[in-house]
């Protein structure tokens, strides 16, 4: 298409009062991936994001999405970059006074205002069903959802208008492990489908094993690698040595090796 | 740029027709399509997807829809289409419920005996309220060390302290008002001297405490409902109730005791700013000099028109922050809620506030206190 990377960054810096959270950071995104940020708790993760959608002004810094440039820029401006991508914020941040399916409608309504009102029902609904809802759900309300409905109801608004670039901040923080695994698979599923590409902000081991074709580590108040998981093992860095290789991110490994490859042992002789 | 989603019809040699769709089945592209397809009264066999250059879900569900309405067969799918035809089709099987909608008449009996039920059941759990606030009074009486002066001597300085500006002012120009409403209809009589009897007795025993009440409503009251009401919804008042810590306790009661000692002072201190305004008035207008504006005040105003104010001034204070909190507790589910019941705890607390006054008002005439 037009141009390889959908999202490029470029000597991003932010701070808050004295406290600097980046310091010449650079990312690219490239069109069809599904990219893992990961980084520890306060390094910025989603301050990147909110750069990047131009809810945060950067000190210093170049940010493009889809070769338009987005710092300073107010809601009503860059409107064909904001038709175009889709945000799933951590808590969903649905509109509290709407039904999930009005949610959906949001966004529709105010770049397609000529959709009539049956089309749009019919588009909340199969949205709604995409997102992994059950059918009841259109009506209900945020606040009689639980936390996993609520983040599916957050997804489905943010596919609403067929994004091509979709931001997930920490889209199975707070999910149980079989409702992770399904926003997963959805994820996957979706950007097969749809031919997206995913910012994905996530703490999830088994997340970035699964879905992530290539994984940022944001750490030092820059990205500090990018690349498949193979590739970022062999970087001796002591965070990430750390991260995929605790406890947790060897069991992430071995979980996701067993998926690929069933039946290891039978392999090696002399183990049975 | 891609071409705008378009369709032709064609008809089939062996009857019926054919839908050859081209261009951009995108979302951003389709235009009217989804308004004609809708029209379509001709016997549609087969939907041609061939020549569809680019598609996504909207326009996916566009073909889905029209094939399955009209029964037709979809042909000439590429392998994204066929994706995309797949992962909408799913919709299906899942209907919406309509939303349920009764008849106008039976929605309004509903909503009648619906809002009657809300105001009994707010008026129990109002009373509940008061009891469980003076339960936790007597037990912070037997515990004083449980008591939380810190949040008193906080909550002191937003009730009150912060409060000294705007009520002085407000009570300054009420003053004024009185006293040149007073002027210019006693002087047809002749009577101007008795402008200072209007602002010693008005101010002292009605206005000055009923004006305080109403601004703490406005300033304090809603804070109360609003700070309480977003407690709740970030859970904050359930974390205290596992942490054993009572709501009542913790919350409510430093916010009565301050609201009730905060009012008597806040109150003599506005009767006193709206006699200054009142007094300036007399000065500059009547050419009464302040020394007799005094003298004459102190004759005029009984001992029992001070008394009646401060002892009307704790109980709409406590009122006031009753109020408020108990509507702030109210709040369940959203961030509307917190609005909608910052708006009830101001509305209730002034409203209560009048019917106490005529009460009092009633109440001290008859037992002599004239």
């Amino acid at each position: 298409m037009d141009q390889p990377n959908i999202i490029s960054v470029q000597g991003l810096c932010n701070s808050f009062g004295e406290q600097i959270i980046h310091q010449d950071l650079n990312l690219e995104v490239r069109r069809g991936e599904i990219l893992g940020v990961v980084g520890g708790s306060g390094t910025g993760k989603s301050v990147l994001m909110r750069s990047i959608i131009g809810l945060q002004e950067p000190v210093a810094g170049k940010i493009r999405v889809f070769d338009e440039g987005m710092i300073g820029k107010e809601e009503d401006e860059a409107s064909d970059v904001r038709r175009r991508w889709g945000v799933l914020f951590q808590g969903g941040a649905l509109f509290s006074t709407l039904t999930v399916a009005e949610n959906v409608q949001v966004p529709l309504r105010e770049f397609y205002p000529d959709f009539s009102k049956a089309l749009l029902d019919e588009i909340a609904h199969y949205k709604i069903y995409l997102s992994g809802l059950p059918a009841d759900a259109a009506h209900k309300f945020p606040s009689e959802l639980s936390g996993g409905m609520r983040k599916r109801a957050g997804l489905a608004r943010a596919l609403a208008i067929d994004p091509e670039l979709l931001f997930l901040d920490e889209p199975t923080a707070g999910l149980d492990p079989i409702s992770a695994a399904n926003f997963d698979n959805l994820t996957r599923d979706l950007k097969e489908t749809l031919g997206l590409t995913v910012f994905l902000i996530t703490h999830d081991l088994d997340t970035l094993y699964a879905i992530c074709d290539r994984v940022a580590v944001i750490a030092d108040k820059k990205v500090i690698a990018v690349g498949a998981i193979e590739e970022l093992l062999a970087i001796d860095h002591p965070w990430i040595n750390e991260y995929f290789s605790g406890p947790r991110g060897r069991a992430a490994r071995r979980g996701h090796d067993k998926h690929n490859n069933p039946q290891p042992h039978l392999h090696q002789p002399g183990r049975s | 740029m891609a071409n705008a989603a378009e369709f032709l019809q064609e008809d089939l040699a062996d009857g019926g027709q054919i839908l050859r769709l081209s261009g951009s089945f995108t979302i951003a592209l389709i235009g009217d399509i989804d308004g004609r397809l809708r029209d379509l009264s001709a016997d549609v066999r087969k939907i041609d997807l061939s020549a569809v250059e680019h598609m996504d879900t909207v326009g996916a569900w566009l073909v889905h829809r029209t094939a399955k309405t009209s029964g037709a067969e979809i042909v000439g799918a590429g392998k994204d289409a066929s994706r995309l035809l797949q992962a909408v089709s799913g919709a299906d099987q899942t209907d919406i419920p309509p939303r349920p909608h009764p008849p106008s008449f039976e929605r309004f009996l509903a909503e009648v005996g619906h809002s009657v039920i809300i105001s009994f059941t707010t008026l129990l759990q109002f009373l509940g309220f008061v009891g469980q606030v003076v339960k936790a009074c007597f037990i912070l009486a037997m515990n004083p060390g449980r008591f939380r002066w810190h949040a008193v001597v906080q909550h002191f300085d937003m009730v009150g302290v912060r409060a000294l500006g705007i009520i002085g002012l407000m009570s300054f120009l009420i003053g004024i008002v009185i006293a040149q409403q007073g002027a210019v209809q006693l002087r047809q009589f002749g009577a101007e001297v008795f402008t200072i009897n209007l602002i010693g007795r008005l101010t002292f025993r009605e206005l000055g405490i009923l004006m305080t009440a109403i601004m703490v409503a406005g300033r304090s009251g809603s804070a109360f409902a609003a700070q309480i009401g977003t407690m709740k919804i970030t859970e904050e008042i359930d974390a205290m109730r596992t942490i054993g810590v009572v709501p009542a306790e913790a919350l409510v009661v430093p916010r009565v005791i301050a609201a009730v000692m905060m009012m008597p002072l806040l109150g003599v201190y506005a009767s006193l700013m709206a006699i200054i305004g009142g007094g300036l008035l007399c000065w500059i207008v009547l050419e009464i000099p302040p020394a007799t504006f005094v003298q004459r005040l102190r004759e005029v105003t009984p001992m029992t028109d001070f008394w009646i104010g401060m002892i009307k001034a704790p109980v709409f204070g406590a009122i006031i922050a009753m109020a408020g909190c108990f509507q702030g507790m109210q709040v369940r589910g959203n961030a509307e809620q917190v609005g909608l019941k910052t708006t009830a705890a101001v509305v209730q607390a002034i409203f209560l506030v009048i019917v106490l006054d005529a009460f009092f008002a009633i109440f001290f005439s008859e037992i002599g206190w004239n």
